[in-house]
């Protein structure tokens, strides 16, 4: 049973998401998490303002389910089946984001330096945690997709605009990574 | 998602520094499955759990969208280091900044809608 607790490792996690993926093809849905987002804008009435939030909701409501399994199964994932959460990623990766400031690099699962309890309380924090979502949000709508959507179940599909989103998404990642962070942090 | 680390945000950025296989063994081991479940799909008309036969829609053809909005969304998924499903898992394990990104990521699915007409695609 130690296995439970000790991080997973990625081909465990590669084939849960494409179990995931064949359950809800098989179902004759499609796997894409942003979309909950857009559901989310239209039951919030959205569509007084925007034509893009006039659609049927309803029918996303299986979307949704998926959105709170998520969050059922990172609960569950977190304070009952965790002995450590520190992310041990490589020990390069640790000495540069200490540079950069971030002491919790190696004994964390998320830097506290921005997800923990000052966050709320300190203006930078803040404005980096919504600038972050906002982009993601706009990307993600713009782009048709997200990881999800492009990077799994559009490439599982062959299909060329995925390809062109996925290597979108990295030019971002990169400059964000490389030329930004050294500037903020 | 979580006991992966594939929603912690020094996995993504360890993923953008090209230090660690992790991130790609996770995307690129369900994409291999994907790619052979989707073609069997196909090649054997496997039909649904409901019986009805099993559609792909293609993307819409393009460049722009799937470039611009790509770049956009990367630069957010680097910074807040969440894209949108391990967002909610991170929501679920109790890490309440995460709140500020879902609520920017909403407030820029929102701004994308209105803006929508405005933009090349």
């Amino acid at each position: 049973m130690e296995f439970i607790n000790q991080p997973w490792p990625w081909y465990l996690s590669g084939v849960a998401i494409a179990l995931i993926m064949l359950l809800l093809q098989l179902s004759g849905k499609k796997f894409g998490m942003s979309s909950n987002l857009r559901t989310i804008c239209s039951i919030c009435g959205a569509g007084n303002q925007a034509q893009f939030f006039r659609f049927d909701w309803k029918a996303q409501k299986w979307n949704l389910i998926v959105v709170l399994g998520a969050i059922i199964g990172g609960f569950i994932a977190a304070h009952f089946m965790t002995n450590s959460s520190a992310v041990l990623i490589n020990s390069n990766t640790i000495t540069n984001l200490k540079t950069l400031g971030f002491e919790s690099a190696g004994s964390a699962y998320v830097p506290s330096e921005l997800f923990g309890a000052n966050a709320f309380a300190d203006p930078k924090t803040l404005l980096i945690l919504f600038i972050g979502g906002l982009f993601v949000g706009f990307g993600a709508r713009y782009a048709g997709g997200c990881t999800s959507g492009h990077a799994i179940s559009g490439l599982s599909n062959l299909q060329v605009p995925s390809l062109i989103a996925v290597i979108g998404f990295f030019i971002g990642g990169l400059i964000m990574t490389h030329l930004i962070f050294p500037i903020i942090f | 998602m979580y006991k992966s680390e594939a929603a912690s945000w020094f996995r993504i950025y360890e993923m953008f520094r090209f230090e660690a296989f992790h991130m790609y063994g996770i995307i690129g081991t369900a994409l291999v499955i994907g790619v052979i479940n989707t073609l069997l799909i196909k090649r054997y008309d496997i039909k649904s759990f409901f019986g009805s036969s099993i559609m792909f829609v293609p993307k819409e053809k393009g460049i722009r969208r799937y470039i611009i909005g790509g770049v956009i969304f990367g630069l957010g998924w680097a910074l807040a280091g969440a894209c949108p499903g391990p967002m909610f898992t991170l929501l679920g394990a109790g890490f309440l900044p995460i709140l500020i990104v879902i609520l920017g990521a909403l407030l820029g699915t929102f701004l994308y809608g209105l803006l929508r007409s405005n933009l090349p695609h």
